[in-house]
């Protein structure tokens, strides 16, 4: 499944992460992410986004994440509205 | 989940932050509200957000009541349709009517059985807003039996009725009768309007006491700091209970000597005030301040 436009959700408050999804023409699946954690948590972050992608059988897509020191379910929340907002 | 809902707490649906503070408030109850705390741009955001947080976060220490949107949205259905499956305890309706219920009735029945919930588990709190919803209050309580309670909302209400909302409540005054009056009738909660101004402590008391003294059983907060005191108003004094008890202590002695009638301190006990002191002394072992 392909993304069509670039979407966003999530804000950049803590507790949260803006995530922006664009289609991407290499047909990969590739990651951008800042995180406040990223020392503690960028690997554990990576893993959710990563995973939410593929849960939801995306191709193709670049995401750029902003994280303010969100938990999982936030992370896997802000990732499937951005994709369902880029169909 | 907790058992009695003398406070209600609205919590933005969209906040993650204060999702995941939300259990650790005080409430008895939360409210992660779909409905005027999101904007028309992130109501798909929030509903996502509030179905992972009720699969994620630890709530069993409270009530956890989603309010939906409108069913007459095209949010209102698809937020009953995502959020049910993740089995809330409650689901508040606002702008509730009698057709409303029975529809998100149906609903909730064909999703139970989707996901294996048990049947009639999902419960239903009415927001009477509206002139029409007020004045078929009762019809409204009797439209479901999942039906648990209502939330009175006075703000919308005074609008739709077209006149001001005061600190002194005048305006809502019989809204408050008619809903505690069909709320006690059908045994069901009877939850008051918030008082929006969260900085004036001794209005939240009096307007609270208020509420009280005319039958409701809890109050909303938006605050999380108004909580206290609306517990406080709520819970039955150490005269009140002390009373309540030795009430039910003479009609006990009265049985047992067979007589059909009693008296305490020389005025006779009739069956209201008995009642009355059952209901004190269940809200007092309920809140944990007399032992069972």
């Amino acid at each position: 499944m392909k993304i069509t436009k670039v979407a966003k959700a999530g804000t950049l408050e803590s507790n949260d992460i803006l995530i922006m999804v664009m289609p991407n023409e290499s047909g990969k699946v590739e990651l951008e992410l800042e995180s406040i954690v990223m020392r503690q948590f960028g690997d554990v972050i990576e893993q959710v986004i990563l995973h939410k992608v593929k849960e939801m059988g995306v191709e193709g897509i670049m995401i750029k994440a902003q994280d303010k020191g969100a938990l999982d379910y936030t992370i896997g929340a802000r990732v499937e509205t951005a994709i369902k907002r880029a169909f | 989940m907790g058992k009695s809902r003398r406070s209600m707490l609205f919590m933005p649906g969209n906040n993650p932050g204060m999702l995941q503070d939300a259990a650790i408030l005080g409430a008895d109850s939360i409210i992660l509200d779909l409905e005027d705390a999101v904007s028309l741009t992130e109501k798909d955001s929030a509903r996502i957000l509030v179905r992972d947080a009720i699969k994620t976060i630890d709530y069993s220490q409270v009530e956890v009541v989603v309010r939906v949107n409108p069913l007459d949205t095209e949010f209102g259905p698809h937020d009953v349709d995502v959020i049910a499956r993740v089995k809330p305890d409650t689901l508040l309706i606002p702008k509730a009517n009698e057709e409303e219920i029975k529809l998100v009735d149906k609903m909730l029945d064909q999703i139970e059985i989707e996901e294996g919930h048990t049947p009639g588990s999902i419960k239903l709190i009415a927001l009477i807003e509206t002139a029409l919803g007020l004045e078929n209050v009762y019809c409204v309580i009797q439209a479901s039996k999942r039906m648990v309670g209502v939330l009175l909302g006075g703000e919308d209400l005074t609008s739709d009725l077209g006149i001001a909302r005061t600190k002194d409540g005048q305006e809502i005054f019989y809204a408050r009768n008619k809903v505690a009056t069909a709320c006690r009738a059908l045994k069901v909660d009877s939850i008051d309007t918030p008082f929006t101004d969260t900085n004036d402590f001794v209005g939240l008391a009096k307007d609270t006491a208020k509420a009280k003294s005319l039958g409701l059983t809890g109050k909303s907060a938006i605050n999380p700091r108004q909580i206290e005191i609306i517990h406080s108003v709520f819970a039955p004094t150490e005269e009140e209970l002390k009373h309540a008890l030795r009430v039910l202590y003479a009609m006990e002695e009265a049985e047992k000597e067979g007589k059909g009638v009693c008296s305490l301190d020389g005025k006779m006990i009739d069956a209201p005030v008995i009642n009355r002191a059952k209901t004190t002394v269940e809200l007092g072992r309920s809140l944990g301040l007399i032992e069972r």
